[in-house]
This record gives structure tokens, C-alpha cells and sequence, in this order.
């Protein structure tokens, strides 16, 4: 079963991977956005990690909706709402309890996901995060490893794919052949699930 | 046309120099004299390009009169985030609607119809219509 404890370490160890990976996700935003992706990631999973660690909250939900609500508001860029909305919605669907199993996760995730696609329209495809979380949606039913290995895999697979959405799609054509810095800072996300399943990596920086 | 009160406006754009310059360009061409409560939202809080989620919850607040707030947004993270903000319930005043217009004709026309005195849905379907306003 996953705990609080559980979630919080999720979202400390998506915090160190941020860090660990502003440099290059701002990197991969520099050709086909503004720049910005990894420092204002950055920025949003610091606050997240500080008001963890200052008011812890007590159950899987509450841990999530506190941490969506903080991107939301540090972020500013269009992956707070859209980070905010994944994981407000997911911990939403967790609703109170205080320990949930890994197919709750699985469906309280999905339904975070398809929340993100109507907030931004994207689809399967579009060259977005979508592109990295709806494979690890579903391979989430297997293991947290597979549900890792699934969103890495769909994040480079956007690498030949055209921008549909956001300012990468103004590019059209010229969006073909970079990697998208969405799809590749959500893998960072689910592969902090795998992450915090092990203790790994936990309490770390 | 509603009782007296005036709907508010608000303006959301990346950069804080267009958000206070439209409003201020919708507030002249509304006319002297109109007491439409128009608020920008503009940039993030350490003054960048981007949006603040805390700029537009206060902008909300401070033009809320009881008529409702049409919010307009330029693109990308300001429409994100007030959809965002709407979703989650109480982070805005009551009778808050992101409205889909363009942004500086949208601005225009929302202000002037709110200045008549119109309600919310007519604000925003007056700021709607500037979508129909070809220029060729």
C-alpha cells in the first residue's frame, strides 16, 4: 500500500530530478520554446518540496492537491496549470484515504491525465507531455518500472513528431527532429514513482 | 442590463507593459467618465514574461463588484492558468468567466459594453464578437 509518506517522497524525488535536469530541459526548450521550461520547473517543485516539508499533509490526496495548488502559483508558465491540473486532479481522485494500492493510483492518474487534456486540447501525438503520460497510464498497471521505461520511451518518441500545441507549433515543420522538454520532464515524474517505490533517491539534496 | 453594478475586467498577458497598456487603451476609447473597473494582470511577479497566478487572483478581486469579471487572456499559460484557476473553485470571485475573444479588440469591446451597463453575458458576447471584425 502507498502512504502519505509515499507521495511526499514522490514529489521530493521529482524535486531532485528537476534539479539534477533544469539544465537540459531548458536546453530542449530552447529551440522550439522560450527557455524557461527547466528553471520554471524548477522554481515550482522547490515550493512544492519546502511546504512538504514544513506542513506535511496526512494522506496520498491531500499531498498532491497542496503540491498541484503550489505549481499552479510558482510556476509561470503553461506547465503549472498543466502540471498543477495532473496532480490535483490525480490526488482529487484519491480522495481521503490514508493509504491507497497501486491500481488506485493507476486510475486516480489517468483521470489527472485526461483532466490535462482538456485543459490544453492535446492529444496523443501532439508532441507534448501527453506524449509521455498516456504510455505510462497505462503501463502503470504492470510496475512502476514499466510505467518508467513507458514514459522515457514516449518522450523520445516526440522527437520526430510536429508540434500541435503551444508555442512549438508556430514552428510547424521546423518543430520536427527535437525532443519535446513536456514529454521529457513528465518521464522525470513517473520515473520518480519508481523512484520512491524503492526508497531511492529519497531525502536526497 | 444589470442593477446598478458594473462587471469588472480583467486583463491577463505575459508581459505586465501589454496587459496595463490595453487597459488602458479600452478605458480611453470606452470613453471619460466610465467607472468600469478594468485591471491587468499582466507578467509574472518578479516582473518576466509569463503569468502569476496570485497577480490574477488579485486583479479578480479587485474589480469584482458583485456584477461578475470577464477575464481575457493573450495565449498559452494566461489562458492555462485562469482555466486552471477556474477549475479549482474558490481562487476567484463568484461569476468569473474566461471569455474567448481577441485580446485587444475583446479588451475594447468589454470594457464599452460594460460601461453601458450590460450584464456579464453581454460583455462577453460582445467581446466574443470581435472575433467576427475582419480587417480585409
Amino acid at each position: 500500500m502507498l502512504d502519505a509518506d509515499f507521495f511526499r517522497r514522490w514529489m521530493t524525488v521529482t524535486a531532485a530530478s528537476v534539479d539534477r535536469e533544469a539544465d537540459r530541459l531548458t536546453a530542449l526548450d530552447s529551440p522550439i520554446g522560450d527557455a524557461d521550461h527547466g528553471s520554471n520547473l524548477q522554481r515550482g517543485f522547490a515550493a512544492v518540496r519546502t511546504a512538504l516539508e514544513k506542513e506535511p499533509p496526512t494522506t496520498p490526496g491531500a499531498v498532491l492537491v497542496q503540491s498541484g495548488r503550489l505549481l499552479v502559483s510558482t510556476v509561470g508558465g503553461a506547465s503549472g496549470p498543466l502540471y498543477g491540473t495532473l496532480l490535483r486532479r490525480t490526488g482529487k481522485a484519491l480522495g481521503e484515504a490514508t493509504e491507497v494500492d497501486e491500481r488506485q493510483l493507476a486510475e486516480a492518474l489517468r483521470a489527472g491525465v485526461d483532466a490535462v487534456m482538456q485543459l490544453g486540447g492535446a492529444a496523443a501525438g501532439d508532441k507534448t507531455m501527453i506524449d509521455a503520460l498516456l504510455p505510462a497510464v497505462d503501463a502503470l498497471g504492470d510496475s512502476f518500472a514499466a510505467a518508467r521505461s513507458a514514459a522515457e520511451e514516449g518522450a523520445v518518441a516526440t522527437t520526430p513528431l510536429r508540434a500541435r500545441k503551444g508555442r512549438a507549433s508556430y514552428l510547424g515543420e521546423r518543430s520536427i527532429g527535437h525532443q519535446d522538454p513536456g514529454a521529457t520532464s513528465a518521464a522525470l515524474l513517473i520515473a520518480a514513482l519508481a523512484d520512491a517505490a524503492s526508497g531511492a533517491g529519497a531525502g536526497d539534496e | 442590463m444589470s442593477d446598478g453594478k458594473t462587471v469588472g475586467i480583467v486583463l491577463v498577458s505575459h508581459s505586465a507593459t501589454v496587459a496595463a497598456s490595453v487597459a488602458e487603451l479600452a478605458k480611453g476609447l470606452a470613453g471619460a467618465g466610465t467607472a468600469v473597473p478594468v485591471a491587468p494582470a499582466g507578467g509574472t511577479e518578479s516582473g518576466g514574461l509569463g503569468t502569476s497566478a496570485e497577480l490574477v487572483s488579485a486583479a479578480a478581486a479587485s474589480v469584482d463588484r458583485g456584477a461578475g469579471v470577464a477575464v481575457l487572456a493573450d495565449l498559452g499559460s494566461a489562458v492555462l492558468t485562469v482555466k486552471a484557476l477556474l477549475a479549482e473553485g474558490d481562487e476567484l470571485p463568484e461569476h468569473t468567466r474566461l471569455v474567448d475573444a481577441p485580446f485587444v479588440e475583446g479588451a475594447v469591446a468589454a470594457v464599452v459594453t460594460a460601461a453601458a451597463g450590460a450584464d456579464l453575458a453581454a460583455v462577453e458576447a460582445a467581446a466574443s464578437e470581435a472575433y467576427t471584425y475582419r480587417k480585409t
